[in-house]
């Protein structure tokens, strides 16, 4: 969708077509735990009006995957025989789940959650009162989890870290989280895993590494997600963990791009080529593509992790490093509440005089002020006092910084 | 005046557009904008009597008013050229209109995700949890055809319309 758009700014004619597996139109994967939860229908899951396709002369074929790639031919061959002939080819295959070896694993009830036919089927099984056992602590996963909470669904999360998303929260973080996990009913076994799914045909129980068993009714494996290269293994395009491309998203092989979730970029704060598996990244990555295939000039630059975590009524950001680094000080601020999960923590990675990572609980207001302040490499000595506080603004700026952004693109004339 | 028409006048630098400017060396801290923002967002429709009287539940304000003594001013959203709100929205409820450049989010469409709190570089975007969880913003008073209430009202005029090039 970033590629049709980047496309569209620079070429308004010539013809696009879009192949994918998946029979629907564009829709956005993160929502899919808000259909789950019954937040969001289906019809309003779709990033781009129903006539987008048509009004930017795209060809869709959807429902049809891509069997092989003949990148000598510039021939894409579907998995139905067809084979659509290409001038420039933008690889945008995204990322796949991934599970630990557990045994005894393909049950009509254990499911994955990554697309919206997974939580299709997750759908008929959550019923009030069933019991289900989420396997993997991610982010993804915890939004699994506050969407069965939210219809009634009795869940039980395994890690087998001993903290909760320990590359994103820190002790303090993950006792807010632990704390609205217990009030909302959730379950959650650290250090363990599930060694294996018992039952026949379907899954009525699992069985931990550390011998225990529990009941189930379904179970929501996946661990995590990896760039989904199948289409491109054992051929000329050089593959590390996703596509290697340059800052123009171009691929080893002329006339290649790959953008997305496939697609590695250069993470300018831990200065090297790493999977940016986040959406607005995504999208960026999509949108330098497509302008550079339409024949214009975009270098995808300062890419670097941000998420944005709401869960269970908790509002988590976090930009840039969330871990500590050799030479990284850290400023953190907590203002607890009566009640932990509306306490307020505040936490700043900094390295000499520049922001290069923030994770905020609750108090998010404002957030984006600091995004700005990692993306720009801005010198924040004047002010690093005032990061983190109540009235924290863009007065807290030197005059100079503040009119640069206040002023942006105004015509003096 | 309508910012659609008024304002698409393409030339070889791009497209002029009308943007909201705040001189802070002019502004005197009264919150007014945020006042008749409210107002002119109300059911009440510029009253501001029967909005404040009369509204337990008001909008949001879509201008941000900061304040050190001696130095205030307000700030809105700034309608990018290049939104990082709109490119990290992962509702599509966030879109920057093709004809009048503003920004605006679909209130029946966005979930409250707070991706675009997290990405917008000036710290416009609102919290709105007043009914359901709703990001909140300056529009621009498009409604109004795009004459700014804050503007409008700005008894020193340190809140100005001033032209950018896209």
């Amino acid at each position: 969708m970033g590629a049709i758009e980047g496309i569209r700014k620079i070429d308004k004619k010539n013809h696009i077509v879009v192949i994918s597996d998946e029979p629907y139109h564009t829709y956005s994967r993160p929502l899919i735990s808000y259909y789950l939860a019954g937040k969001v229908a289906e019809e309003n899951m779709y990033y781009r009006d129903r006539d987008f396709y048509g009004r930017n002369g795209v060809k869709p074929i959807l429902g049809t995957g891509v069997r092989s790639v003949d990148f000598d031919r510039k021939t894409v061959v579907l998995c139905d025989g067809r084979e659509v002939r290409y001038s420039k080819l933008l690889i945008a295959t995204g990322g796949k789940p991934f599970t630990s070896p557990i045994e005894n694993v393909y049950k009509e009830n254990v499911f994955s959650f990554t697309k919206l036919d997974d939580v299709k089927k997750i759908e008929k099984a959550a019923a009030r009162g069933a019991r289900a056992v989420v396997v993997g602590a991610s982010f993804s996963r915890l939004k699994a989890v506050e969407a069965l909470v939210h219809r009634g669904v009795k869940v039980t999360v395994i890690d087998i870290m001993d903290r909760i998303m320990p590359r994103v929260l820190d002790e303090t973080a993950s006792s807010i989280v632990l704390k609205t996990l217990g009030e909302n009913g959730v379950e959650l076994l650290l250090k363990t895993t599930v060694e294996r799914i018992l039952g026949d045909e379907k899954a009525e129980g699992v069985l931990l590494s550390n011998k225990a068993v529990l009941a189930c009714d379904f179970a929501v494996l996946a661990i995590g997600t990896r760039c989904n290269t199948d289409l491109v293994k054992g051929t000329k395009i050089k593959v590390n963990r996703g596509i290697l491309v340059d800052g123009m998203m171009r691929t080893s092989e002329p006339d290649v791009y790959a953008a997305g979730d496939v697609a590695e970029g250069y993470n300018f704060i831990e200065e090297r080529s790493m999977e940016i598996a986040i959406l607005p990244s995504a999208y960026k990555k999509g949108e330098t593509a497509g302008i550079n295939m339409a024949g214009g000039e975009r270098i995808f630059e300062k890419g670097f992790i941000m998420n944005s975590m709401p869960f269970l009524g908790l509002s988590i950001l976090s930009a840039g490093l969330a871990e500590q680094h050799e030479g990284v000080r850290v400023k953190a601020l907590l203002k607890e509440a009566e009640n932990t999960c509306k306490s307020s923590y505040k936490k700043f990675y900094i390295k000499g005089n520049r922001l290069v990572g923030y994770l905020l609980v609750n108090g998010i207001d404002r957030a984006g002020i600091y995004t700005d302040l990692i993306r720009r490499e801005e010198d924040i000595s004047p002010f690093e006092d005032s990061l983190g506080g109540e009235d924290f603004g863009l007065i807290c700026l030197p005059k100079d910084a503040r009119k640069v952004r206040m002023l942006d693109g105004l015509n003096k004339e | 005046m309508n910012i659609g028409t008024s304002t698409g006048t393409a030339s070889p630098a791009g497209i002029s557009r009308k943007r909201i400017y705040c001189m802070e060396e002019v502004c005197i801290g009264c919150r007014l904008c945020e006042i008749y923002c409210i107002a002119a967002h109300s059911k009440y429709k510029y009253d501001l009597v029967k909005t404040f009287k009369k509204m337990l539940k008001r909008p949001l304000p879509g201008i941000i008013v900061e304040e050190q003594k001696p130095v205030s001013f307000g700030l809105q959203c700034r309608h990018c050229q290049e939104p990082e709100c709109v490119k990290s929205c992962i509702t599509g409820a966030m879109k920057k209109d093709p004809v009048t450049g503003v920004v605006t989010n679909d209130a029946f469409r966005c979930i409250g995700c707070w991706t675009c709190i997290l990405a917008c570089p000036y710290g416009v975007i609102r919290r709105d949890e007043q009914e359901g969880k709703i990001a909140s913003k300056c529009d621009f008073c498009i409604e109004n055809n795009g004459e700014p209430a804050c503007v409008k009202n700005c008894p020193n005029e340190a809140l100005q319309i001033g032209l950018a090039w896209e």
